[in-house]
């Protein structure tokens, strides 16, 4: 009995030393983040006091904003500062929005999430399929049409194809929803919850809501879809071209398996480990919100609300955002990681 | 693995038989495309930009109103009379009996005293208008009384003109608050302010019923307006940044009127029988600042060539056409005084000989801050072709709005080409920038775009100050007038253009006019049939 308890009190503690350890790197990276962001923001030529007090402002107003900033303290002063309010959770206040970091965060990144999610869902459900055709089909013509799709995706501006795709799936045919993430006769309909608009309208049962939000929805997920679909096909084509060469794969075949069972369950199952990968990747990146896309679709995402805070000096609004993007690459290659872990024997 | 894929497949199939919505908009709810994240506070003390400001004059009433179908002439809103004393310092209004709040608190003259006291107090960005007639958070409770319920007695400074007073009273920061909610919204002495950034507590034609920073406001009608109820229940705008969206929510009727879209846009939906397009004169003046630092610059002969140097007249057809209209004084039209005068057309010739004359007749190299938005930019190119033609070699610098106005302000440019827009309805307001620099020095208390650009005019800030006390409306116009004209000739600023503010609406939107400020851009009278 007691052996095992020291058994399990050593594993915790090993455990725990390793949990200390990637939180103190977490820790690290943040506070690297945040330093460079700060620096970068501060050094750019553009006067924060006048997102405050606009242009006309009389000098003594200028100068009360400016105070009350705290600009008038040494750049490493109004460091700390941020530093000591971030630990206590203080985010600060947007002066754009004259609103709480941490609620304008919570009203934008919703939207940059749903839309990143169903992008990605497209780009994997359609480029997986995509990359392992044209690997299995290498150098014949459907790995040359998957290579031009794939080129496609990835060089067609997002402006030019979003608003080609609105003239032509909203104003032409009028299959989906224009620019907005809802229909105005429906916008009262669902309280946020969770601020992911579908999901609200599905828990309070709003079906007619919930396809007016996915009507407006589907065609900028679509635009980003194809983006990260080009990413995943082409990278799921190398993968699987490495692995279709590999000599298991040849005994498979010489067992008498059929081939799609060899592609399909033993090289695929294979190239999923460095796919997942890639694929968290292109997500955290969706998930940094796309300027573009958010203008064209009026979304009001995380990408226009960081672009926006940058271009008027909005510290607190930058390094905000800034904190979340990099939490969420961090959260997303952890659990890339432990996906990895799990899914591949040797690492585990 | 197998039910990933499933779920995957089903999202695809879910995506492939999207159904086709096609709502339009509610019978009685006006929806409009806007670009409103220049939003930074609703509270009318505060917010001084022009989205905030049309919020501001949709949701609250003020004591003086402008008659847009008169000239711009005075008329009482809240007050229902006024009297001025001989000696042109005390104001005495009566105030329109009966008005309430949305609350339902009755407006009283002690919510006007309140309204300017937090006002000045505060002295944000706009304060300056009602400051500069002497008011101090110190002396402000003398100087504004509330001797009963409807009486407003106000003391200012100096004899100023009436209309100048009078015409400040028409701006935002002249608002009436409900001081009774304003006040339990306090929060550590701030009047109310951060509450008041993102709700509203006015007596207006609207109150604010849901406001979401850079992505929409809704207003909902105040049936009980003195005015009487607005022609809608509701107006809701949402903020659409790209002019190409606004103009597919428009055509397909998922919005009711689209207020920012581009030439070519506008041109594009002119053809369209359901679409028609609503302009209004604004007062924004765009024009170039020559920073009298630069010593090529500081010439007289060179600030004239310059002015020569500009093809206006193939600019405003082939770049600006539908949103600028010529104008090269500095009172827009629809002011008090503004004039009409355009002395310089396009003549490289004339150009030339002025260069030539100043010791430059093979020109010189200069550089002019340019915003990388349009039409700055193409507005820039054209000059700098335009320049070449006489040797000035005109090097364009871009860079975003706020960086450039930083660069301004810290008078590091050469040339700067930007727009400027009055801060009330009174000449004044231009005037004081364009023609008033108390003291040239660097660390000058007024920072006018006459300092902005280093012109120091000692004998003009005198004539300028003095307009303003001119109590005869006629002779304080004619000043402006020969003020604006001297100004033409001698000053380092080359006034292009006035702009136009178009916006297109739907076929059967009736009752939508654009203002000459956004203090005047009113939604009650938009209805739909």
């Amino acid at each position: 009995m007691a052996s095992l308890r020291e058994k399990w009190a050593g594993r915790s503690v090993r455990w725990g030393r390793i949990a200390g350890r990637e939180l103190s790197t977490v820790a690290i990276t943040m506070f690297g983040l945040l330093l460079v962001t700060f620096l970068i923001a501060r050094v750019i030529p553009i006067d924060p006091v006048l997102a405050v007090v606009g242009d006309n402002a009389r000098p003594d107003v200028y100068e009360k904003a400016r105070l009350d900033l705290g600009l008038d303290k040494p750049l490493w002063q109004q460091f700390a500062i941020y530093i000591g309010k971030v630990f206590s959770g203080d985010l600060g206040t947007s002066v754009l929005t004259a609103q709480l970091v941490t609620e304008d965060i919570k009203r934008v990144f919703p939207a940059t999430l749903e839309l990143a999610t169903l992008g990605t869902l497209i780009g994997v459900s359609l480029g997986i399929p995509l990359g392992v055709l044209a690997a299995v089909n290498q150098g014949r013509w459907p790995d040359q049409i998957a290579r031009v799709i794939g080129l496609f995706g990835y060089s067609i501006p997002v402006f030019w194809l979003g608003l080609m795709g609105l003239l032509l799936f909203y104003a032409k045919l009028g299959w989906v929803g224009g620019p907005g993430r809802i229909g105005v006769a429906w916008q009262d309909f669902v309280t946020p919850v969770t601020g992911v608009l579908l999901i609200d309208a599905a828990m309070q049962g709003e079906w007619e809501a919930f396809w007016d939000g996915f009507s407006h929805l589907i065609l900028p997920s679509a635009v980003l879809g194809l983006f990260s679909l080009a990413y995943v096909s082409r990278m799921t084509r190398s993968f699987m071209i490495t692995e279709l060469q590999q000599q298991y794969v040849i005994a498979a075949r010489v067992k008498g398996m059929s081939e799609a069972r060899v592609i399909w369950h033993h090289a695929l199952r294979n190239a999923v480990v460095p796919l997942v990968t890639v694929i968290a990747l292109s997500y955290a990146h969706l998930l940094e919100g796309s300027v573009l896309t958010e203008t064209i679709f009026a979304w009001p995402g995380l990408g226009r609300y960081i672009t926006n805070a940058l271009l008027n000096a909005d510290m607190n609004a930058v390094l905000g955002g800034t904190l979340v993007i990099g939490a969420v690459f961090i959260g997303v290659n952890l659990l890339s990681d432990i996906f990895a872990r799990l899914a591949d024997p040797r690492a585990r | 693995m197998r039910h990933v894929a499933k779920l995957l497949a089903a999202s695809a199939f879910a995506a492939l038989m999207t159904t086709p919505v096609l709502a339009q908009t509610p019978k009685d709810t006006i929806v409009m495309a806007k670009q409103i994240d220049d939003i930074i506070s609703l509270d009318p003390a505060e917010a001084f930009e022009f989205s905030g400001v049309e919020v501001g004059a949709n949701v609250y009433d003020k004591l003086m109103g402008v008659d847009l179908k008169n000239n711009n002439a005075l008329v009482g809103e809240l007050a229902q009379s006024w009297t001025v004393s001989p000696d042109n310092l005390t104001y005495t209004f009566k105030l329109r009996p009966g008005v309430k709040f949305h609350s339902g608190n009755p407006l009283t003259a002690a919510d006007v005293v309140y309204s300017f006291q937090r006002a000045v107090t505060l002295n944000k960005s706009p304060g300056f208008i009602l400051a500069q007639f002497g008011f101090t958070k110190d002396n402000v409770l003398e100087k504004v009384k509330a001797t009963d319920d409807t009486t407003l007695v106000v003391t200012v400074s100096k004899p100023y003109a009436p209309t100048f007073f009078l015409n400040c009273l028409t701006s935002g920061v002249a608002s009436i608050v409900d001081s009774k909610l304003v006040k339990a919204n306090e929060k550590d002495g701030d009047f109310g302010n951060a509450w008041l950034k993102l709700n509203s507590a006015g007596s207006g034609a609207y109150k604010v019923r849901a406001y979401r920073p850079n992505e929409q406001y809704a207003l909902e009608a105040n049936e009980a307006w003195y005015k009487g109820a607005p022609k809608n229940k509701r107006v809701i705008v949402r903020h659409v940044a790209e002019p190409a969206s606004q103009r597919l929510l428009l055509e397909k009727g998922d919005v009711d009127i689209a207020r920012n879209l581009s030439k070519d846009q506008l041109a594009a939906v002119k053809t369209n029988a359901n679409i028609e397009i609503v302009q209004g004169d604004k007062g924004y003046i765009l024009y170039l600042g020559l920073n009298q630092k630069n010593p090529n610059l500081a010439k007289p002969e060179v600030r004239e060539a310059l002015k020569y140097l500009v093809d206006y007249d193939s600019i405003e057809r082939n770049i600006v056409e539908g949103t600028y209209k010529g104008h090269e004084s500095f009172l827009p039209k629809g002011f008090l005084g503004a004039i009409d005068d355009k002395p310089y057309k396009f003549d490289p010739a004339k150009a030339k000989e002025l260069l030539a004359k100043a010791g430059l007749p093979n020109g010189f190299t200069v550089t002019m801050d340019t915003r990388s938005v349009n039409p700055i930019t193409d507005i820039a190119q054209a000059i700098q072709s335009n320049w070449a033609q006489a040797g000035v070699k005109l090097e364009l610098i871009p860079g975003d709005g706020k960086q450039t106005l930083t660069k301004y302000r810290a008078r590091t440019h050469d040339i700067y080409i930007g727009q400027w827009g009055p801060d009330y309805l009174d000449p004044h307001t231009n005037a004081e920038t364009f023609a008033i620099n108390e003291d040239n020095g660097e660390e000058a208390k007024s920072k006018t775009l006459a300092w902005r650009n280093a012109w120091d005019i000692p004998a003009m800030t005198k004539i300028t100050q003095a307009a303003v006390l001119e109590t005869s409306a006629d002779k304080r116009k004619a000043e402006y007038e020969g003020l604006q004209r001297e100004h033409q000739k001698v000053s380092p600023f080359v006034i292009m253009f006035q702009q136009i503010e178009v916006s297109a609406d739907r076929k059967g939107v009736s009752g939508w006019a654009i203002g000459p400020s956004s203090d005047t851009n009113f939604y009650a009278p938009i209805a739909k049939n």
